[in-house]
């Protein structure tokens, strides 16, 4: 426990003095450490599920506290409680479909005991996810054959359950641990292989000699953009520089190693190109609950510039960065000022920055915003790595991802423990 | 035949300026008018433009005593169209407008295939004086002939001043001659009236009561009956002194007249061929810069910096240039002038130097003489850095001056003539226009108002010191973009007089722009079809208001308006040095690209203007009033 505080504190502190650069980092990193605060809890017999949830809802709280503008901590703990439920859930009704089905042929054979578990709860939690969710496309076309799937499971798998339940309480601990912390790895690898899985999808968007415009730097687009490279597409790509940062001359370069024809511009310049560009690909910080975009500065600029010139407006984004919060008033209460020596520097301005009216107010303001807000209604598609959406969608994939219970971490948490 | 041409070449100013507005009847009317309000009495009042505005409209009239009647005071456009109209009618003398190239080539036009034997024929008539040539034209046998022979006269005549002709007989020679001529009377004329139009329209939005709109659309009514009589008149020295045959050529004036209204094509770097020439030409050679755009391929891009130190240093054996106007080009060149009216204003004080120390060479004339040397220096100035829409207006305002020098005039007087015109272009259409803005917008400012303003414009400049000294409480906040950064002169001097200011790149527009009240923006032109023509960004910037809501007013002085359009901001541009781009001064962090500039899957594109459509903006100040789109 007291190694788990270490961690905790130690990632508290990088994120309050924003040492971890970019969502995906941040979300790997969350995941992991609420992973070792898993296997690091202790849980009584009764009520594990909560004991758990309680335990990551109290450190998550302390993370999102830390950096609220980073959403992807926030979103990493709520996925994290929803599996913590969902595990539960199924082994709740694994045990109840046990204790239904084998009540008659208790204790037959001990020895596979040990084995069948894992299988069988991962299969049932599938099914219960199934069942539990609302219902979505694949659901309901693959509404029958899982439904004759499930019973089949249960059944096959349901006597060494019902023994396991009924003979040993302690197994069953382990076992929500267990697939709580076998979910959560999953959920890392999801997040690091996330830009394979977007990237996939090139070749169904960029077709050839299309010119793509893009604002900054985003490792998804960049794989994005080289996916569709190697696919022996050829396409052209203009790169805003996104001052005051710059970070579109580093894509700019990595585009130009990889061998794609790019055009650096200057961010003012983009309005005056994109009426001969063919699509805008952008990577985003969160993606919120209204389709939204919480994105690099200057991209809403761009995304009227789109929309204006009818230039579909496509967001990049890992299911890491989906947000299950709406956002209000987004482009101040989300968003970080950075530092004015970006802008201008110091040495000289000093000069100006003396100069006060004698309120005590200076004169001179410089204002350095990291984030901008994109509104739904000028983003065309998100792709994420489950595919395609639109931003009308985006409430279904939360309701996904998320359980509605976990979507006020900060707020209940004090009073619900 | 040779009776058409001269005739054209009078009646040309007279149909398109008189038809505008009134025949010479109706046109006495604001002449007369304007007369008085020269007088000094009461300017506003009486100014035929000022009768429909607000007290505001009209800057006062400098320069007033001094005025003699040769040389009529460009006050305002309807006034100068005005004093041109006896200009053109009382002047029969065919030696002045026969020689004139405008007239002579732009007639043929569309008539090269039909040319033959009449080629070569004419050969020897080009060492004739017009007058010659004039009379062996009358006997001409063939219309054809007639046609092709006047040109190539021309052509010759001129081949020695105009670079464009240089020692070019073929036929694409004579087109893109055809092309470059023509501009200079059709522009001047509408600038001018697309200025008034915008007075007009200002008017109209303006003035509440009944009486005065019917005033000014009384004055914009007459323009198409108006074009038959003076057509008419065209008509008949046309059809007696041509054959019958030629009535089909009389039936093709009114469509080369509406050819005519057609701007010229600009130049296009991907034409080959007119790169060439125009290389060959050339005052100093240029590198083209590596890794080009392929979609700009038709603006000219060279590499920066490379031909100023070989320029510096042939700064003392010049030839060609007047040594104030190569200073002028040379200060284009570095960057150390910039912004429209400072470009547009070093020209005119280069020019006027120039005429200043100008003497008619022995045998030549000064009004063809000084033209053509007039022409030297723009293109030497291109050759510097494209030219500005402003300047272009100016240029044209030069060289319309030179044309209606009346021929009475001794060379001195010719020369303080244009002189003290060009003074009065920069004081009236420049410097007091910028002033006259700035009463119009300062009344849009009000307590409290939060202005942004993009890079740096001088009249918005002129306006928020402006407003600032009335004691008005606001704040400013600039807005800056890569790589010029010259929203930091402009917050500097802002900070320096004690404005509260924020300072921002534009990306961050749409974090600001929910604390903004309005919008302010320069113009380097404004276009005929509303498009403006300003500084990279400026259209990013308008429309990030338009979408917040916020008012937009662009301040641009009336002689930057012209009558291009356009769509884009790709057509008709200004490519910068590419490799500011990389460069982030002030940012040693920031080395991504250092070495990178050169490799060629990297372009770079440093674009200087783009262009905001016209449902963005608010509202236009110009010096003839504010107008509301």
């Amino acid at each position: 426990m007291p190694d788990v505080q270490v961690l905790v504190n130690d990632f508290l502190n990088k994120l309050k003095k924003r040492k971890i650069e970019g969502s995906l980092a941040t979300a790997r990193q969350t995941a992991e450490l609420l992973r070792s605060v898993i296997s690091q809890q202790r849980v009584p017999y009764t009520n594990q599920a909560r004991a758990l949830i309680d335990a990551v809802r109290a450190v998550g709280e302390q993370l999102i506290a830390a950096n609220p503008v980073e959403l992807a901590v926030g979103n990493i703990v709520r996925r994290v409680l929803h599996i913590i439920r969902e595990e539960d859930l199924s082994l709740t009704t694994a045990a109840m479909a046990g204790l239904g089905l084998s009540a008659a042929s208790d204790d037959e054979d001990d020895a596979d005991q040990d084995n069948h578990p894992v299988l069988s709860a991962a299969a049932v939690a599938a099914a219960a996810r199934s069942t539990l969710r609302p219902p979505s496309l694949q659901t309901l076309l693959e509404d029958v054959p899982d439904s004759a799937a499930v019973p089949h499971t249960s059944s096959s798998g349901g006597d060494s359950e019902g023994k396991s339940k009924s003979a040993d309480k302690s197994s069953r601990t382990r076992k929500l641990k267990h697939d709580v912390i076998e979910a959560v790895n999953e959920l890392i690898q999801d997040i690091a292989t996330c830009h394979e899985q977007i990237a996939e999808q090139a070749v169904e968007h960029i077709h050839q000699n299309e010119v793509i415009l893009t604002l900054g730097s985003s490792r998804t687009v960049l794989e994005f953009l080289c996916a569709a490279k190697e696919k022996q597409r050829s396409f052209r790509v203009f790169v805003a520089e996104g001052a005051p940062r710059y970070q579109g001359h580093l894509l700019a370069k990595e585009l130009v190693t990889r061998g794609l024809q790019t055009t650096l511009i200057t961010d003012s310049a983009v309005f005056a190109m994109i009426s001969r560009v063919n699509m805008v690909i952008v990577g985003a910080h969160a993606v919120m609950a209204n389709g939204g975009v919480i994105a690099p500065v200057g991209l809403n600029m761009v995304a009227l510039a789109a929309k204006r010139h009818a230039v579909p407006f496509v967001v990049l984004a890992g299911s890491h960065k989906l947000c299950p919060l709406y956002p209000h008033n987004p482009e101040v209460l989300l968003n970080e000022l950075r530092s004015p020596s970006e802008l201008l520097d110091f040495g000289e301005f000093s000069d100006c920055m003396d100069f006060g009216s004698g309120t005590a107010s200076p004169l001179l303001h410089v204002i350095n915003p990291t984030f901008d807000y994109v509104p739904p209604k000028l983003v065309s598609l998100f792709i994420t790595d489950t595919g395609g959406h639109n931003p009308s969608y985006m409430y279904r994939l939360i309701a996904d991802y998320y359980s509605a219970d976990d979507f006020v971490v900060q707020r209940r948490s004090p009073t619900g423990r | 035949m040779d009776a058409r041409r001269p005739s054209r070449a009078i009646t040309d100013p007279m149909i398109r300026r008189v038809g505008f507005f009134t025949p010479t009847g109706n046109s006495q009317l604001p002449r007369t008018h304007s007369n008085p309000a020269g007088s000094g009495s009461s300017p506003h009042a009486d100014s035929p433009a000022g009768n429909s505005l607000s007290p505001v409209m009209i800057p006062p009239p400098r320069h007033l005593s001094d005025r003699t009647p040769p040389l009529p005071v460009p006050e305002t456009g309807l006034r100068q169209d005005s004093d041109r109209v006896p200009v053109g009618s009382y002047n029969a003398s065919e030696s002045l407008m026969g020689s004139s190239p405008s007239g002579g080539i732009a007639l043929v036009g569309g008539e090269f295939s039909e040319e033959s034997d009449g080629w070569y024929g004419q050969n020897e008539v080009r060492k004739h004086s017009p007058n010659l040539l004039d009379a062996t034209l009358r006997k001409a046998p063939d219309y054809l002939s007639g046609t092709s022979a006047p040109l190539r006269l021309e052509k010759l005549k001129k081949s020695a001043q105009v670079p464009e002709k240089s020692g070019k007989a073929d036929v694409e020679a004579q087109n893109e001659m055809q092309s470059s001529l023509k501009p200079l009377k059709t522009k001047t004329s509408k600038a001018e009236r697309r200025a008034l139009q915008e007075a007009q329209r200002a008017a109209k939005a303006l003035a509440k009561e009944g009486d005065k709109s019917a005033a000014v659309s009384g004055g914009a009514a007459p323009k198409k009956p108006l074009k038959l009589p003076s057509q008419k008149k065209d008509g008949p020295p046309v059809l007696s002194s041509i054959a019958a045959s030629d009535k089909k050529g009389g039936d093709r004036l009114p469509d080369k007249e509406r050819k005519k209204d057609v701007p010229p094509p600009r130049m296009q770097f991907d034409d080959k061929n007119r790169v060439e020439k125009a290389k060959r030409r050339a005052v100093f050679h240029q590198t083209e810069a590596r890794n080009r755009v392929e979609l700009f391929r038709h603006l000219p891009q060279y590499e920066h910096g490379t031909q100023l130190p070989d320029l510096e240093s042939r700064f003392f054996q010049l030839d060609l240039v007047h040594p104030a106007v190569y200073k002028a080009g040379l200060q284009y060149l570095a960057k150390d002038i910039t912004g429209g009216n400072a470009r547009c204003i070093a020209m005119l004080q280069s020019f006027k130097e120039a005429i200043k120390d100008y003497s008619t060479p022995p045998e030549k004339t000064l009004v063809r003489d000084l033209t053509a040397k007039i022409s030297s220096y723009v293109s030497f100035f291109i050759e510097c850095r494209p030219l500005s829409i402003s300047m272009g207006n100016a240029i044209r305002f030069v060289k319309s001056r030179i044309t209606k020098l009346p021929l009475t005039l001794s060379e001195l007087e010719a020369k303080a003539a244009l002189c003290s015109d060009i003074e009065r272009f920069i004081n009236e259409k420049i410097l007091l226009a910028e002033k006259v803005i700035v009463g119009h917008a300062v009344t849009k400012i009000r307590d409290g108002d939060v202005l942004l303003t993009y890079g740096s414009s001088s009249v918005v400049e002129m306006i928020l010191l402006h407003a600032h000294e009335m004691g008005k409480q606001f704040r400013v906040v600039v807005v800056d973009s890569r790589p010029k950064l010259e929203g930091q002169a402009l917050l500097r001097r802002l900070v320096s007089n004690g404005l509260s200011c924020t300072y921002c790149h534009i990306n961050a527009v749409s974090y600001i722009m929910n604390e903004v009240t309005r919008v302010f923006l320069g113009a380097a032109s404004v276009l005929s079809n509303g498009t403006v023509h300003s500084r990279v960004g400026t259209a990013s910037v308008a429309m990030v208001a338009h979408a917040f809501h916020v008012p937009v007013l662009i301040c641009c002085e009336a002689y930057k308006f012209h009558e291009r359009v356009q769509l884009d901001s790709i057509c008709s541009n200004e490519l910068g040095d590419p490799y500011a781009i990389t460069e982030v001064p002030g940012r040693v962090d920031v080395n991504y690209l250092n070495n990178w500039a050169k490799k060629e899957n990297l372009q770079l594109l440093n674009l200087m203007y783009d262009s905001t459509p016209s449902d963005y903006i608010s509202m236009i100040v110009t010096d003839y009033g504010m107008n509301q789109y």
